[in-house]
């Protein structure tokens, strides 16, 4: 193939330019017409978020309020009902989240007002502590009117986003009750009935088209799974059982306690005066044998899961408080003293839940058109209470990068910024997911050398605050 | 300076070519920019692609058929493949759709912030596939996109109909811009800017075109130019090593005499009654694939200006000077 050189000229001599007139004049026209069958008068959106879940939702809300995204098509599919929520319930829920300052910050804009209003739990320090040995780690803000985090029931996070929701009713559309039975994905085609577009089966029948379609359909992710995204995941062989704790007298109760036992981690959150909501990480057979508990046994077996000191040796024993004391001894004013733990009454009715943990890892965040959020793309062990954290960080980095998108004019689907949003988020989770499987590992072991490793690790961390708070400043963004 | 330069040495020498390649080597030794012939070598090559399926002219007509779909689709693939042999130009839409957005907001005060371009009239000269095209339609402009390749434009055209939202902003005809000034209805002062992207280094007479895109524009308007540089460096990397050295592209696709440079153009621009408002360098990474603005213009370079108001009247009382028809 060789060019002609005399047709290399956009602006042709005048003698030229009648002959191209005649000959080209009439086919733009035939071009036009015919292209425009194309569209099958079905409306293309330009952004479909599956799954309306914390994290769907909060997309939703999100890209809704953006003002580049203004006028643009935006849609939630979600498959359960609408949840509305008039009156706040009497008892709490047992699923909980811990929310991050950073991720307040996202829903700030009216979601916030709306749990504020509702019921929520800050706590001002976090106390992590070992049953192996007495090394403890305490983080708490520096100014104690700074709150950590807070414990939000996560019905009324999804409640306070549809709220949110149905005010942005003119830039979000949102389809309740629908369930999607098939993705059909572009491909690079010659064909004349190509269709550039994702395409959306609904279980009614009706196919929808979009030029970007976000998967926020956790982590059984549908969207992942007919995209052949590999996943690398394990299962810790552990569930968690969940309740709510009534504690046996009204505190303060602005601290999140959590223990690890060589069993698996138990955490106690703050959800008011009185309440607490219980995560306790275990094998699965211990975790069946405490549902089967009568109520009374149950929360004895919390309160020793606290308090005992059955695992302790004396070895470590000696070896920690020497540590501690030599550090003590280089950086007296370093450390926080220990606190005790609430102690439990009894649980809430019918709260106590199992669920297998596991975790998980997308390889890819990210296809042409398609991106994934929240558990789609990672799913995380609960101890360090950052699941919905990472997801509303993912919706948070989205957004702002399709907001640019749009007011640089750009396709919403196309590859390269959704590459962006790709290593921005891995380059958060990936460490985040590292450290969390770390420390469940780490604590998953009464080996005296691993327990030794980990008393003087957690002893060293303690004393420095300046790691301690770039741990805060990571955790909570 | 360098025109003198360049004539000594011609005396001397026979080839013109080793006269550009020595003062190249001059060049090298002053500003050592060595560093750079491996950019330059990088975007030349998607120019010299450009190039070469903008000007493949298809001998058939366009009729309805499935073939000529299907041949429309495999071009519109090519010409949309982000990461394919027109990456260079996709990637430098992060440049030049912000420059031409934000030289026309800071005329034009964005009334919807999702459609920030809204209300705007937009002529995109040579417009290809329509890369530079749809995103200033997304912005909410009336784009109207011109190429005399007939074949570029049904791959523009194409491309375009599955997207309902630019189907309405967005239109392309297959014409060359003497021929949209000449014409009665889309003509004199219908645009609000002309965009010619990668364009005035394949024009054979750039009088014409300046003549013409202020003929289309409404006075105030904004005209926008990207292209290359007419300098050594662009000699001898676009022609001596690119086409006769390393053969990356096909021997006599680019002509350097005709690329021009900024002042030339600045000149040129100024005396058919354009203002030039800013000047800016563009460097292409191919290593990153990524273009960055710069402040040497002596590869590629952006160039923003607006039709004078009363000077645009004056021209338009002497059309007989330049137009079309005295010159045919």
């Amino acid at each position: 193939m060789s060019c002609q050189p005399g047709s290399r000229r956009v602006l042709t001599s005048i003698s030229r330019r009648r002959r191209f007139l005649q000959t080209l004049s009439s086919c733009s026209t035939v071009c036009l017409l015919s292209f425009r069958v194309f569209n099958h008068g079905n409306d293309v959106y330009d952004i479909i978020i599956s799954g309306g879940g914390m994290v769907g939702s909060a997309m939703a809300c999100s890209l809704g309020l953006d003002p580049n995204l203004e006028g643009k098509k935006i849609l939630l599919l979600e498959a359960g009902n609408k949840k509305v929520m008039d009156k706040v319930p009497d008892t709490y829920s047992t699923r909980v989240s811990s929310i991050s300052p950073g991720s307040a910050t996202l829903l700030s804009i009216g979601a916030w007002e709306h749990i504020t209003k509702m019921r929520f739990k800050p706590y001002k320090k976090m106390q992590v502590w070992d049953a192996c040995s007495d090394a403890l780690i305490t983080f708490d803000k520096e100014n104690v009117e700074d709150e950590m985090a807070y414990i939000v029931e996560n019905d009324l996070v999804v409640a306070a986003l549809t709220r949110q929701l149905d005010s942005l009713s003119e830039n979000v559309q949102v389809k309740y009750r629908s369930k999607v039975v098939k993705y059909t994905w572009p491909m690079p085609s010659q064909e004349a009935d190509y269709i550039p577009w994702v395409r959306v089966t609904l279980a009614n029948g009706e196919t929808l088209q979009t030029k970007l379609l976000i998967g926020a359909d956790g982590p059984n992710s549908m969207v992942r799974r007919e995209l052949g995204i590999p996943t690398v995941k394990w299962n810790y062989d552990q569930s968690a059982v969940v309740a709510v704790l009534h504690l046996s007298e009204p505190t303060e109760n602005n601290v999140a306690w959590q223990r690890f036992l060589p069993t698996g981690p138990i955490a106690m959150l703050p959800l008011s005066d009185m309440h607490s909501s219980l995560v306790w990480s275990t094998s699965h057979s211990l975790a069946e044998e405490l549902l089967a508990l009568d109520e009374e046994r149950f929360v004895d077996a919390i309160n020793s899961a606290f308090w005992s000191n059955e695992n302790q040796s004396d070895l470590i024993e000696t070896a920690g408080s020497l540590f501690r004391g030599a550090l003590s001894a280089l950086m007296p004013s370093a450390g926080s003293p220990r606190q005790l733990p609430p102690s439990v009454a009894g649980i809430g009715p019918k709260s106590r839940v199992m669920f297998p943990l596991g975790m998980g890892h997308a390889s890819e965040y990210i296809r042409h058109r398609v991106a994934l959020i929240g558990d789609a793309a990672h799913r995380v062990h609960p101890l360090a209470g950052q699941g919905v954290n990472l997801g509303f960080g993912d919706v948070a980095c989205l957004t702002q990068i399709l907001s640019q998108a749009a007011f640089n004019g750009k396709d919403l689907g196309a590859i390269q910024h959704l590459l962006e949003y790709e290593t921005e988020r891995q380059r958060h989770n990936l460490p985040m997911m590292g450290a969390i499987d770390l420390m469940k590992r780490l604590y998953s072991t009464n080996a005296a050398p691993v327990v030794l490793l980990r008393t003087f690790g957690l002893q060293a961390t303690n004393m420095l605050p300046m790691l301690k708070e770039q741990i805060m400043a990571f955790a909570s963004k | 300076c360098r025109a003198t330069q360049l004539q000594v040495l011609e005396k001397n020498f026979e080839s013109k070519s080793i006269v550009r390649f020595l003062l190249f080597i001059i060049d090298t030794i002053e500003q050592s920019s060595v560093g750079s012939l491996f950019i330059w070598l990088g975007c030349f090559h998607f120019n010299a692609s450009f190039l070469f399926v903008c000007f493949v002219r298809s001998a058939s007509h366009s009729t309805v058929d499935p073939d000529e779909l299907r041949k429309f689709q495999s071009l519109a693939n090519k010409w949309w493949d982000e990461q394919g042999e027109f990456a260079a130009l996709h990637a430098m839409n992060d440049l030049r759709v912000p420059f031409i957005r934000d030289n026309l907001l800071n005329v034009h005060r964005a009334r919807h912030p999702g459609k920030p371009l809204a209300g705007l009239k937009i002529l995109d000269v040579g417009c290809g596939g329509g890369l530079l095209t749809e995103p200033l339609g997304r912005l909410g402009a009336k784009v109207l996109g011109i190429d005399p390749v007939e074949n570029s434009i049904g791959t523009a055209q194409l491309h375009s109909s599955f997207d309902p939202d630019l189907c309405e902003r967005v239109s392309y005809q297959v014409c060359t811009l003497e021929e949209l000034s000449g014409g009665e209805d889309e003509g004199a002062g219908h645009f609000d800017a002309v965009v010619a992207s990668e364009v005035v280094e394949h024009l054979a007479d750039l009088e014409t075109f300046a003549f013409c895109c202020s003929q289309v524009l409404k006075p105030g308007g904004s005209l926008f130019i990207t292209t290359i540089n007419k300098t050594n460096l662009s000699y001898v990397l676009g022609i001596v090593v690119a086409e006769q050295l390393l053969r990356i592209v096909p021997n006599g696709t680019h002509d350097w005499e005709k690329f021009v440079s900024p002042v030339d153009l600045e000149c040129l621009l100024e005396s058919h009654g354009f203002s030039v408002q800013s000047v800016k360098g563009m460097l292409y990474n191919p290593l990153s694939g990524a273009w960055s603005w710069t402040d040497s213009t002596a590869i590629n370079y952006a160039l923003h200006a607006v039709k004078v108001r009363k000077q645009a009247e004056d021209s338009s009382l002497h059309p007989e000077d330049h137009t079309i028809e005295t010159r045919s």
